[in-house]
């Protein structure tokens, strides 16, 4: 049952990502990118992480894309400025991927069930959330700490950089 | 019938209920708010359609029902025709973790019933958020496949009050959940039982007004009713991000308003007013020696604080008139996310202190 969950929630991520960049239409594009973000978070959920499945529809779905949905039509770019038909750039990063995926089936086969077999028994957690709260508080508080700071330091690049012309204008 | 079967039938029969409830009370509210603005504004409100006018609703059900269905040209069809929808699942299935009543259960053929609640999940109000949160595509897809000026513009505004406002309301329940701490509504609500002085609105040791006052600002900002329907505003925008709509797909952008309304309204009610609590200790009908009964008292005190946070929306609705664009902006941002972040550090200030002298 876990596995035939698996295989629809990776299937649809692989699927819907290709169609991201393939298709015309940068709305279509948008779209299938928040089918997969909701993928990604049906995934989240066969791995009894529910919250996390909760924070990426939230802040994914439910924030960063409709900020892309709102800039694509704001902008109502057109279908044919889009970087379409880059066959030589698409080739160059793609056969190092397809050989890094065989490498890793062909090499990696038996070490990666038995890696994945373990995982979900770690991750059954009574309360998800506090298990999250307690790990990133006490284990990780530094980085996370790190993390919030660079997210305000970008923050507030953002807003000088975008205010500039306001500031020199009444200046 | 096999175990399966039945639990999948008492699952069945237990959603259809809810969505029962949810389409008759948004009924009931089509025509109160049009009466009670009516009141408000010393006018009669709908009279023709029966006695006093209470069959308007079905009226205008029959109506939208018959009313040919435009595609306009020009228009995206299948994004114009999935908008709609887009708008209404979100709407909807937010309810599946609302607790109606005390979380009692019991037994049909060995197994455990809980009628008052479909689902007890242990992220129950963030579920509400993120589908709450959804709820944005469907109304800017409907604006942009409309291919309208109008439609898109309201689209857009939408797009940007939504976000804005979402914050506000994830951030000013953050003082419940470090009250209760626990993330189901159903673990909220029963921490607020016995007496309105446990209700998180007032408990001690830190009463959560302001982080209601917040709430109840920005829910209705969130559900685009006035005075912060601007993606609607029809002296500016004709209808918003709905112009171009007729007939069955405006209905269904109608009814997710509506049905919206009543989720934040019930959320309202379960974090902050007690949900299902009477505003004494225990109930009546436990005292008079029925307790079995004593749910339909339960659900009656939640039923009676949803429809007086929903009859807020229509006194506000009369009250106020439309803020302006970057009003509203600037108090979203300015103003209610610096009271909602401050209620965070009071509320996890007077916890900590609070179980220090414990």
């Amino acid at each position: 049952m876990s596995q035939l969950f698996f295989g629809y929630f990776a299937g649809m991520i692989a699927m819907t990502s290709i169609l991201v960049v393939a298709l015309r239409n940068p709305v279509y594009s948008a779209l299938s990118l928040l089918v997969m973000f909701f993928h990604v978070a049906g995934l989240f959920i066969t791995l009894h992480a529910e919250f996390l499945a909760a924070v990426q529809i939230i802040v994914y779905c439910g924030a960063i894309l409709v900020l892309y949905l709102f800039v694509v039509m704001l902008l109502n770019v057109k279908q044919d400025d889009r970087y379409h038909s880059q066959w030589r750039i698409a080739a160059i990063v793609c056969v190092p991927l397809v050989i890094e995926a065989v490498v890793l089936l062909v090499g990696g086969a038996g070490t990666m069930v038995s890696s994945r077999n373990a995982e979900p028994q770690d991750a059954v957690v009574t309360d998800n959330t506090l298990a999250i709260g307690q790990t990133l508080f006490s284990t990780y508080l530094f980085p996370f700490e790190v993390a919030s700071l660079v997210l305000l330091v970008a923050m507030i690049g953002a807003i000088v950089l975008a205010k500039r012309d306001i500031g020199e204008s009444d200046a | 019938m096999t175990e399966f079967g039945l639990r999948l039938a008492i699952s069945l029969t237990q959603i259809a209920a809810v969505m029962g409830v949810v389409v008759v009370t948004v009924l009931i509210l089509t025509l109160a708010e049009r009466k009670v603005l009516g009141w408000m504004q010393d006018r009669m409100g709908p009279m023709e359609v029966g006695p006093y006018g209470i069959l308007q609703p079905f009226a205008d059900a029959i109506k939208l029902f018959f009313k040919e269905d435009i595609i306009p040209a020009g228009a995206n069809k299948f994004l114009f025709t999935v908008a709609p929808i887009l708008c209404l699942i979100p709407a909807f299935i937010g309810f599946a973790v609302i607790p109606w009543g005390p979380n009692q259960t019991f037994e049909v053929d060995g197994i455990t019933v809980r009628p008052f609640v479909i689902s007890d999940i242990n992220i129950g109000i963030l579920y509400i958020l993120a589908f709450a949160s959804l709820g944005a595509y469907g109304i800017i897809l409907g604006g942009w496949a409309s291919n309208s000026k109008y439609s898109l513009l309201g689209g857009l505004r939408s797009a940007a009050q939504i976000i804005s406002y979402e914050l506000n309301v994830g951030l000013s329940i953050v003082g419940v959940l470090i009250l209760a701490g626990s993330l189901s509504l159903v673990k909220i609500t029963e921490a607020q039982t016995g007496g309105f002085w446990n209700w998180y609105l007032f408990a001690l040791p830190a009463p959560q007004i302001f982080a209601f006052v917040v709430y109840v600002i920005s829910s209705v900002a969130e559900t685009n009713r006035v005075p912060f329907d601007l993606p609607e505003a029809e002296s500016e925008l004709v209808a918003g991000f709905f112009t171009e709509y007729s007939g069955l797909r405006f209905a269904f952008f109608f009814l997710a308003e509506y049905a919206n309304m009543v989720l934040v309204s019930c959320v309202a009610a379960a974090l902050f007013l007690g949900g299902w609590n009477a505003p004494y200790p225990g109930t009546i009908m436990a005292l008079i020696g029925l307790p079995s009964v004593a749910w339909v008292e339960n659900t009656m005190w939640f039923a009676v604080k949803t429809y007086s946070f929903l009859f807020l929306f229509f006194w506000l609705r009369a009250t106020l008139p439309r803020l302006r664009y970057d009003q509203l902006m600037r108090f979203g941002w300015k103003v209610m996310l610096p009271i909602a972040l401050g209620n965070i550090v009071v509320t996890s200030l007077a916890v900590f202190f609070y179980q220090q002298m414990k």
